[in-house]
């Protein structure tokens, strides 16, 4: 038992170091586990490790690899070898994408944009209010900068949505057992009653960022948005997509003192390819939308809409997905120019399906947004106060 | 309630014990369900809607001879739910015989109406509270609940036992055999599955999914029963919202005997295709030439299986030349 529950302790530092989370109590559950089966039959003792070891689907292919490596005969195949680049690329799929392939942020390395965030130097009235209306597009490498962290102050708290869940408060039920309490001490108050009050919860967010090369020159911008909107909520779930659909929720979330663009970067493999909006969306809708669209999710989608797919795909992709959150917003930089009218095929095919249609090309259109979306009803079945952007100069 | 068997002694036997009870389990299941029982631990388990999560449950309840307690979860689900309720209709009864009766003493009235017997039940605490050999508690579907609900959870899954604020706490007489199911819309709380043992049930493959046609289906004969599952096995490879899950494969089955259906012809399938998949554009997308052509696809899968297993039965013979 010695040994084996030393083996153990090191098999579960082997587990977490390929991204497992494994519980301080993990070994101990392990040595228990196959005190009960018979060790000396592989498969046995294998499902027992794995039962106590697993968490999540995702990591079972991780498990079942480690395991071979750590309990591999030494003569056999078996390695000791360092396995982490297996862990990550069991779980992330082919990482090693160079940053030669990065051609889809403008500007220069992403490392730079970093520190100038570190100097900006404190903005004027009047400076701010020109960058405020400044098209992401024509933005300099400094004002990219100055404009990330007039990005942080904005607040996002969209407006909360009522739960199931019954609380104490003033609402429409009343609440028994504290009244009853109270009448057993004979301290009812016939003019105000205990009540109960639905709860209210925050919203999920859900984004979905198109970065095909049509969308290069926002890319940037609207990357440190979604990081934004990361770091200040709790849950946001983001995306970006061209021709194939990539999570990035985890890069976003920071770890401190990398760039999570660079992150972003090495993840995303189709950078500034063509977009193909509706089987992009079938994949979301297919693969993502049963676990990120709970608690009334309002989606974000960015893109302007140049689609090379087939309209009816994206018809029914985008009804699909409008009916499976509480809000879908459309969200396009294009809608910053006076001139422009949604005419291609693809965002035709989509507008009907779309609650707000608003533009993102610079700072003053997304203080809106972060205004419109922190003001929305509580309940938003109905689809009411929908915010329509004609694109000749905001209706709102 | 049927008599009380002990716990198997061995994984095989508890998977012998599943199969007598018409559940037909692989070694991984077997095996965290053996260690939950033997280690007095709740077993989590996930999987697509329609693996058999629940059927688990089900057979552990029939195969140990225990009762089942059952609490289906939902969004807003609380502890009047769950847990336990004061009966307020009998309270407030029992406040105007108080009064009938002149003896309404405040602090005697305030003990005398949150006693025991005004209390309704639960499935949690009646899954504690449970007299005779420990029951089966089937936590299904908890990713429906809200988080609150999972905190609440811990307690109980960590110490069998609940806290009722007028009464004080309740101890399991003995740690109920707890079974949870998600159908992993939502990630479960890390502290939670901390706690319990996990299992991943993936759709079955082909053979382990003929042989619980086989044993749920027992009207279908076996060469049908290989066509229907070779093609819902060629119908989970494409791309569609929602895959047919076990379930729908044995209502399907059942539902082919109904029409005394002795071969699988695309007609057929078009016709009811409405049992295996519950979603409009996935029919649509699949009615037609796809089901054509995945009944072609599965009908030489179907050979090749009898092959590597047993016989080929006749009727794959006939059917793959037509």
């Amino acid at each position: 038992m010695g040994h084996l529950l030393e083996n153990l302790t090191h098999f579960a530092r082997l587990l977490r170091s390929l991204g497992l989370s494994v519980p301080s109590t993990g070994t101990i559950d392990a040595a228990r586990a196959v005190q009960h089966v018979d060790i000396g039959v592989r498969d046995e003792f294998r499902f027992a490790l794995r039962a106590v070891f697993v968490r999540r689907p995702e990591d079972l292919a991780v498990f079942d690899a480690a395991f071979r490596g750590f309990w591999g005969r030494p003569s056999g195949t078996g390695t000791r070898l360092d396995l982490r680049p297996l862990g990550s690329e069991l779980r992330l799929g082919d990482p090693e994408v160079e940053m030669e392939s990065l051609s889809g942020l403008p500007a220069g390395e992403p490392q730079d944009g970093e520190e100038q965030v570190e100097r900006v130097r404190i903005s004027t009235y009047s400076d701010r209010e020109v960058l405020r209306e400044k098209d992401f597009k024509n933005l300099t490498a400094e004002e990219t900068a100055q404009a990330v962290r007039l990005l942080t102050e904005l607040r996002w708290r969209p407006a909360p949505r009522k739960t199931m869940r019954w609380v104490r408060g003033r609402g429409p039920l009343a609440d028994p057992r504290r009244l009853l309490a109270r009448i057993a001490r004979r301290e009812v108050d016939p003019e105000a009653p205990p009540m109960r009050a639905r709860k209210k919860a925050p919203r999920d967010l859900v984004l979905l960022c198109d970065i095909s090369g049509s969308m290069e020159r926002y890319t940037r911008m609207l990357l440190w948005f979604a990081c934004c909107l990361t770091g200040s909520l709790h849950r946001v779930e983001s995306f970006v997509f061209a021709t194939r659909l990539t999570r990035i929720t985890k890069r976003l979330r920071g770890r401190p003192g990398r760039n999570p663009l660079q992150e972003i970067a090495r993840l995303v493999p189709d950078w500034s390819g063509g977009t193909r909006i509706g089987e992009v969306l079938r994949s979301f809708n297919v693969n993502w939308a049963r676990r990120v669209l709970g608690h009334g999710a309002v989606v974000l989608v960015v893109s302007d809409g140049w689609d090379r797919g087939n309209p009816s795909a994206m018809r029914r992709e985008v009804s699909r997905l409008q009916r499976s959150c509480d809000r879908l917003v459309w969200l396009t930089p294009l809608l910053g120019s006076p001139e422009y009218r949604p005419l291609t095929r693809g965002l035709q095919a989509a507008l009907p399906f779309v609650d707000d249609f608003l533009p993102v090309h610079n700072l003053a259109s997304l203080e809106r947004l972060a205004t419109h979306l922190n003001t929305l009803p509580t309940d938003l079945r109905s689809r009411s106060g929908r915010a329509w952007d004609t694109g000749s100069g905001g209706v709102w | 309630m049927p008599d009380a068997r002990p716990i198997p002694s061995s994984i095989g036997e508890l998977q012998s014990m599943l199969v007598r009870e018409e559940y037909v389990s692989d070694r991984a299941l077997a095996t965290s369900l053996f260690l939950g029982l033997r280690l007095q631990r709740p077993v989590l388990l996930e999987g697509e809607a329609g693996v058999g999560k629940t059927e688990v449950a089900k057979a552990i309840s029939a195969a140990l001879g225990r009762d089942l307690i059952r609490m289906q979860c939902y969004e807003g689900l609380d502890v009047s739910q769950a847990v336990y309720e004061w009966n307020y209709s009998r309270q407030i009864l029992e406040i105007q015989m108080m009064r009938a009766s002149g003896e309404m003493d405040r602090r005697v009235a305030a003990k005398d109406l949150f006693r025991r017997e005004f209390l309704t039940e639960r499935p949690l605490l009646r899954a504690l509270e449970h007299v005779g050999p420990a029951p089966v508690l089937l936590i299904d579907e908890l990713d429906r609940a809200d988080e609150e609900f999972e905190g609440y959870l811990l307690e109980m899954l960590s110490d069998y036992q609940v806290t009722i604020p007028e009464l004080g706490t309740v101890k399991a007489l003995q740690p109920p055999i707890v079974l949870i199911t998600s159908n992993r819309t939502r990630e479960l709380h890390d502290a939670l599955k901390r706690r319990c043992l996990y299992c991943w049930i993936d759709y079955p493959d082909f053979r382990k999914e003929f042989q619980i046609v086989q044993t749920k289906v027992p009207g279908a004969s076996r060469a049908l029963s290989e066509q229907a599952t070779a093609f819902v096995q060629e119908l989970r490879s494409a791309e569609l919202y929602k895959a047919a899950g076990v379930s729908e494969t044995l209502d399907w089955v059942a539902a082919l005997v109904a029409l005394d259906e002795d071969l699988l012809t695309p007609k057929r399938i078009d016709e009811t295709l409405g049992i295996l998949l519950k979603n409009q554009e996935d029919i649509q997308a699949v009615r037609g030439e796809p089901v054509k052509a995945m009944l072609d696809r599965a009908r030489h899968r179907g050979v090749r299986m009898s092959y590597a297993g047993q016989e080929p039965t006749t009727a794959w013979a006939t059917s793959s030349k037509t």
